[in-house]
């Protein structure tokens, strides 16, 4: 405390423990000083668990429900105070330990009263019952361990007296990592290891100028910005000094920042005289540092003992740590965060160069912020999971590479030479041992809630994760192909029942000019299995963009994420037929892409669906012409007897039933060679660092219409646009649909004109079917058209396929926005898995 | 969908007081789904037909179906209104019930006298083919007239339907054709249109009395009369499949069986688990974890030897893992048994801490499972993140296929392999593995060894 003002500091993220007896006014100095809800009192967890905030007996359970909010609390990054008396040291000793736990600070706060002025307090409130006694037996208490306290582990102990009290103020104070409000920009420069050449290169490559002396260097940074040094400036280089010399007259100008690595924190135990075996290189620098003029290893001690072990920087985005830093360390102070930012973390084996086998924490990474680091060598700078290590070995032969914050651009400059003779070769750390691949089950199991940016977030429950992942796991492609599922699509509203049919363009089109939509696009549905199709210009593009390595040019997936074709052989001459398409059309170029994403309808029905249709669809009809030619039959014979009524109603059955196999039968043919394939491609969804959510709906019809023209089993999407307004265009789309449905057409879809609408509550429907009469016998069987029977089929709910489809609109977007930005594949595989589990919801499938 | 009874017995006309229904009138009655109507195409003294129609109401069977999981019905494209199934059944025992007991008010004698009858059934689906058929019918004295109906006449290469029209005649009691069809359709059926419960067993043996106990197809008759619901969970899986696909899960079952009748010769299973078995006891493992544990046969084993301190068994699929839990009664065990074993949902290319802390984990026939190019996320996972001291990975070698009789030259074991090694490239696969995670592996033939092509699994031990 300050003696003059007061002043009391905390830092902002720490466990305040209050110390004093009962009755020295901690709760009322709480009450004052904190929110009411950073306050935990123990008093208030006796009541919590015995209704009595007196009951000495509850003691026990009380202080582990005060731990357990306190521990919740911390582990948020939120201050806590703990209200208690805290009079012993085994009480405190537990409060250091849960704040340690949490890699927070401890601070503790005594109130000193004198007990005859606390047992007066506690006598004049009626719920406090117990005796001077207690209060002098716990201030003795206080007493005896007060000697100790500043040894306890707090990082500050405040001592307020009664006097004092009511002048004191609290401040809270950053810790000493956060530099949140500094948003950069920053050049992060990796390992130097007394590289000094090499370090002099990359900064004038980077646009910083540098002048003065060896001794007094001058280093102007290009507008604006910083750098920052990622440790391990010394060691095995040809001038340790020299970099240092440059690096501290950097930060002391403001041109850098500088974080130590452990090479840093070696050569100052050496500095300061402790003993310190001379390997790696440190007496390489302990020669370097002799030629230097007496003084400057002080100074040197001073600069490194004034570095901080890691920030965190542009509002948590970005974190700096020599070694790296997993999240939960992030922004955090204790001693195990210092030494994993310095050291990172080890299995406690060697591998067989000796070297310690280090636990590969980025490929476990979840966390928000880009972490980069350094420490461990690498041959290049390769993202995992939003870290990226720019350690490349310059001293070993590398290079040393810089990252500029925020564009992420890697500069490197190569080594003069091999400065010093790696123990284990830099090759062998390749990308392969760093699998970044690698999904871990809490990526995608129990309740998730997924941030899109399109619709706020979407909710998974637990039990659709569970159907997913057996899915995920047994039956679909390798999760880095599967970028995209397509979402649901629900019907337009039913019509209402003086109309003899089920859906009609009347109730769509209505839907989107209720929401406010002037314009809608109106698309053929073809009628054939949903395809996605990933298509790269050559196999090589794909291995780079997608990394699976199995070779393959493109895949093309169901919807749910099956390899659409059981053979490879199929799946290769379609791909490679897309792709020369594209290239023909000059599209690659235009888009300035090496890959491309589209949502399709791949035809005829039976490739996909050939089980279905002979289990399914050409069974029935079987069944029911055979019946019924049975039944017709002999009710004929039986018309004098009274059968005339029954007759009629049972030819007009078989009539329907003639209707049904004529409609399924028209989406079936042989496709025995490829050139009997159509895949009619109505999205294009993404494209290297793009996607086309901006792009109006006819953008994408006649970009992808032009495919046509290159190769016949591309085909181009009839579609209409309609101004809502128009009743005129409104009555020809109509007439459009009715022709194109009696032609056996399965019907049309209706989108907005663009894709991304929000109506007055969030985000309409992305899309709207509206099938013909004769497709709808294939859903609802042969005989639905019967009054009796399309009477009830009006009968169906559409809210929860219209969520559905809605939730799963913005997860897909949300994993292909993901996918272009280039974040992790467990960002990207959240938002497919979590369409899939969407999918697994109970749902009328005829809708 | 159509039943017909024709007699000539004289006066044929009489058939109409056995089934207590006027010749001269077609009458209609109420039924659960939807209607039943007799009449007569043929009503003269030499000869006499009474025809049983059903009028399956094709949208309540849907509706009602709702919320019934598991079942046939939720489709309304769907052959239930046109064939013979539990429905006629049903109706026989509602319409024609008087004569199913075997009473008649007006020809009581009748009723116990064999006669010519000729039954006619349009259609009736026969899942079992025409030998079942046959086997069904003819050890009852009747004689068959089967007629297949073509799948469908634009897709010739489609082969046959299921359904047929069926004639048979018999002379015999009317009572006596009513009972066997009544239970024999279902049977063919095989696909019952309501919830199987206890009491079903009783109108079995009341509809079989005299006749199917002595019948040799009884066993397959009572088990498909009594066919089982399929679990809830399994529903949900089936939501999952495309709409184009017939479920891949619900036919596991059947792949099972397929690559178990293959292998059971040599009661290659038992072999495997045991060789798994004394590599974990050679090992001196206490903790182990069986990834891809299915239904839970190795971990039945590992729970009767009480040196397995603790078992958990891993799997995908919730239905195995259903079906483990059923195996192993796990919801009887006692607090301190149930402690020591556990089974969990995860899944083999997805990293997971659970799987942290075993002396040993085991993945018997599973990498098969695997798609190649997961097999590097399945390496990692098992391998690197969860890294215990013994690995135990077994899997077909493909040499041996030849040995199979059964097995058409090509052909995988199961039909979901992904692939099958031979042993070369297993050990290719295993070597690299232990190389880059620093296991030692040995490798142990597991089955009898064949000079030529070797044995019918191999197993590889890697430990560290």
């Amino acid at each position: 405390m300050n003696r003059q003002t007061g002043e009391l500091s905390v830092p902002e993220l720490c466990l305040v423990v209050l110390v004093g007896v009962s009755g020295a006014g901690k709760s009322t100095f709480a009450r004052k000083h904190f929110l009411p809800s950073e306050v935990v009192s123990s008093d208030f967890c006796r009541g919590l668990v015995a209704d009595d905030t007196n009951d000495q007996q509850a003691t026990g359970d009380a202080f582990d429900v005060l731990h357990y909010i306190a521990g919740k609390r911390l582990a948020r990054g939120r201050l806590t105070v703990i209200d208690a008396t805290n009079v012993e040291p085994e009480g405190r000793a537990s409060l250091i330990r849960l704040a340690r736990e949490h890699d927070c600070l401890a601070v503790a706060i005594v109130l000193n009263v004198p007990p005859q002025v606390a047992g007066e307090r506690n006598d004049a409130r009626p719920d406090r019952n117990f005796g001077l006694r207690v209060v002098k037996q716990q201030h003795s208490q206080l007493r005896r361990g007060l000697r100790g306290i500043k040894r306890e582990g707090f990082s500050r102990v405040h001592f307020v007296d009664l006097d004092r009290v009511d002048e004191v103020t609290i401040t809270r104070n950053k810790l000493w990592n956060d530099k949140r409000d500094d948003a950069g920009p920053f050049d992060l420069i990796g390992d130097v290891h007394g590289c000094c050449d090499e370090l002099r290169s990359l900064l004038s490559a980077l646009g910083y100028e540098l002048s003065g002396t060896r001794e007094a260097p001058v280093v102007v940074p290009p507008q604006g910005r910083r750098a920052i040094f990622l440790g391990d400036l010394v060691d095995r280089g040809p001038d340790s000094p020299g970099v240092l010399r440059l690096v501290m007259a950097m930060v002391a100008s403001g041109a850098a920042i500088c974080i130590p690595g452990n090479h840093e924190v070696k050569l100052l135990k050496k500095l300061r005289g402790k003993n310190v075996r001379l390997s790696h290189g440190l007496a390489e620098t302990m020669q370097q540092m002799e030629a230097e003029p007496a003084g400057f290893g002080e100074q040197v001690a001073d600069f490194i003992s004034s570095l901080v072990s890691h920030y965190v920087f542009d509002g948590g985005k970005l974190v700096v740590a020599h070694a790296g830093l997993r999240e939960e360390y992030q922004g955090r102070a204790s001693s195990r965060v210092r030494s994993f930012a310095l050291y990172g973390e080890t299995t406690g084996e060697t591998d067989d160069f000796g070297l310690p086998v280090r636990y590969d924490w980025a490929a476990e990474y979840r966390g928000r912020a880009m972490v980069v680091y350094g420490h461990t060598p690498v041959p290049e700078a390769n993202w995992v999971n939003r870290t990226i290590c720019i350690d490349t070995g310059c001293v070993f032969g590398g290079k040393l590479t810089a990252l500029r914050y925020p564009e992420r651009d890697l500069v490197a400059v190569d080594a003069v030479k091999t400065h010093y003779e790696p123990t284990k070769p830099l090759q062998g750390s390749a990308p392969e041992e760093r699998p970044a691949y690698v999904l871990d089950i809490d990526d995608v199991t129990g309740k998730r809630i997924i941030d899109t940016r399109v619709r706020h977030t979407v909710t998974i429950r637990e039990g659709n994760a569970i159907a997913a992942l057996e899915v995920m796991s047994r039956f679909t492609i390798d999760p880095r192909w599967l970028i995209y599922l397509p979402p649901t699509m629900s019907p337009a509203q039913t019509a209402p029942s003086d109309d003899p049919l089920l859906e009609r363009p009347f109730e769509a089109l209505d839907y989107f000019a209720r929401n406010g939509v002037e314009r809608v696009v109106c698309q053929t549905k073809h009628m054939g299995s949903r395809a996605v199709v990933v298509v790269a210009r050559t196999s090589e593009a794909a291995q780079a963009r997608f990394g699976v390595g199995d070779g393959k040019q493109g895949v093309v997936y169901t919807r749910t994420g099956r390899a659409f074709f059981a053979d490879d052989a199929r799946e290769r001459e379609l791909i490679a037929r897309v792709a020369a398409a594209f290239e023909r059309a000059g599209l690659w170029d235009e888009l300035n892409t090496d890959w491309v994403c589209l949502d399709a309808e791949l035809m005829p029905w039976s490739l996909k669906a050939v089980e279905l249709l002979r289990t399914q669809y050409a069974a029935v009809g079987t069944s029911a012409g055979a019946a019924l030619r049975e039944v017709v039959a002999s009710l004929r014979g039986a018309t004098e007897r009274g059968t005339g009524e029954l007759l009629a109603r049972f030819e007009a059955r078989q009539a329907m039933v003639a209707g049904y196999s004529a409609a399924w039968r028209r989406y079936c043919w042989s496709a025995e060679d490829i050139g009997d394939v159509r895949l009619a491609p109505f999205h294009l969804l993404a494209s290297e660092g793009a996607t086309y959510f901006d792009r109006s709906h006819v953008w994408h019809m006649q970009t992808l219409g032009r495919l046509a023209e290159h190769d016949p089993i591309l085909m181009a999407t009839a579609y209409r646009v309609v101004e809502l307004g128009s009743a005129g265009e409104r009555a020809e789309v109509t007439a459009w649909w009715e022709q194109l449905t009696a032609d056996g057409g399965e019907g049309m879809v209706v989108k907005p004109e663009h894709w991304i609408v929000r109506g007055k509550r969030g985000l309409i429907q992305p899309a709207l079917k509206c099938r013909g009469a004769e497709y709808l016998r294939v859903i609802y069987g042969p005989e639905y058209s019967a009054a009796e029977n399309v009477e009830r089929l009006r009968a169906r709910g559409l809210s929860t396929k219209r969520s559905l489809a809605r939730r799963e609109f913005a997860l897909g977007l949300e994993g292909l926005y993901r996918f272009t930005e280039r974040e992790p594949l467990w960002r990207v595989h959240e938002c497919v898995f979590g369409v899939l589990a969407l999918e697994s919801e109970a749902v009328d499938p005829r809708l | 969908m159509l039943l017909t009874i024709t007699t000539t017995h004289q006066p044929a006309t009489d058939l109409g007081y056995l089934l207590g229904k006027n010749p001269e009138r077609t009458q209609s009655f109420e039924l659960p789904f939807g209607e039943g109507h007799v009449y007569y195409p043929e009503a003269t003294t030499e000869r006499c037909t009474a025809a049983l129609l059903l009028d399956v109401d094709p949208i309540g069977l849907v509706r009602r179906a709702q919320g019934a999981d598991g079942f046939a019905l939720s489709q309304y494209t769907n052959d239930r209104p046109y064939v013979s199934s539990s429905f006629l059944s049903v109706a026989i025992g509602r319409v024609f019930g008087q004569a199913l007991s075997g009473r008649s008010r007006d020809r009581a004698e009748l009723c116990e006298t064999a006669i010519p009858l000729e039954a006619r059934l349009a259609v009736l689906p026969i899942r079992g083919g025409e030998a079942f058929v046959r086997a069904l019918f003819e050890p009852l004295g009747y004689e068959l007239e089967i007629e297949r109906h073509q799948l469908d006449a634009d897709f010739p290469q489609w082969g046959d339907s299921p359904y047929c029209t069926i004639t048979l005649r018999a002379t015999l009691r009317l009572q006596d054709l009513l009972r066997h069809l009544t239970v024999l359709v279902p049977v063919l059926d095989d696909n019952k249109h309501y919830w199987v419960g206890s009491d079903e067993v009783d109108k079995l043996l009341a509809r079989g009395e005299g006749w199917l106990a002595a019948h040799p197809q009884r066993e397959a008759i009572a088990q498909r009369y009594l066919r089982h619901q399929r679990s809830l969970t399994r529903e949900a899986l089936a939501r999952l499949t495309d709409d184009d696909e017939p479920e891949p899960i619900a036919k596991e079952d059947e792949h099972h069986r397929q690559e178990e009748a293959l292998e059971r010769k040599l009661t290659l299973n038992d072999q495997r688990l045991q060789a798994v078995l004394s590599a974990l006891r050679r090992h001196g493992v206490r903790r182990v974890v069986d990834v891809g544990c299915g239904e839970g046969r190795l971990l039945r084993e590992l729970v009767r030897d009480r040196t397995f301190e603790r078992i958990v068994g891993m799997d995908v699929s919730p239905t195995s893992l259903e079906r483990a839990s059923a195996r192993l009664r796990i919801d009887e065990l006692s607090e301190r048994r149930r402690a020591r074993i556990e089974l969990i949902q995860g899944s083999l290319t997805y990293r997971d801490k659970r799987l942290a802390g075993f002396d040993a984990a085991c993945a018997v026939e599973v990498i098969e499972h695997i798609d190649a190019t997961r097999l590097a996320a399945f390496e990692h996972v098992l391998f690197e993140a969860a890294g215990p001291a013994c690995v135990i990975v077994t899997t077909p070698n493909v040499e041996y296929n030849v040995r199979f009789e059964t097995l058409p030259a090509g052909k995988l074991r199961h039909r979901d392999h992904r692939f099958e090694w031979t042993r070369a490239e297993f050990e290719d696969w295993a070597n690299g593995v232990a190389q880059r995670h620093g296991y030692e592996v040995v490798f142990e033939p597991i089955g009898p060894v064949d000079p030529e092509v070797g044995a019918p699994t191999q197993m590889g031990v890697f430990t560290r």
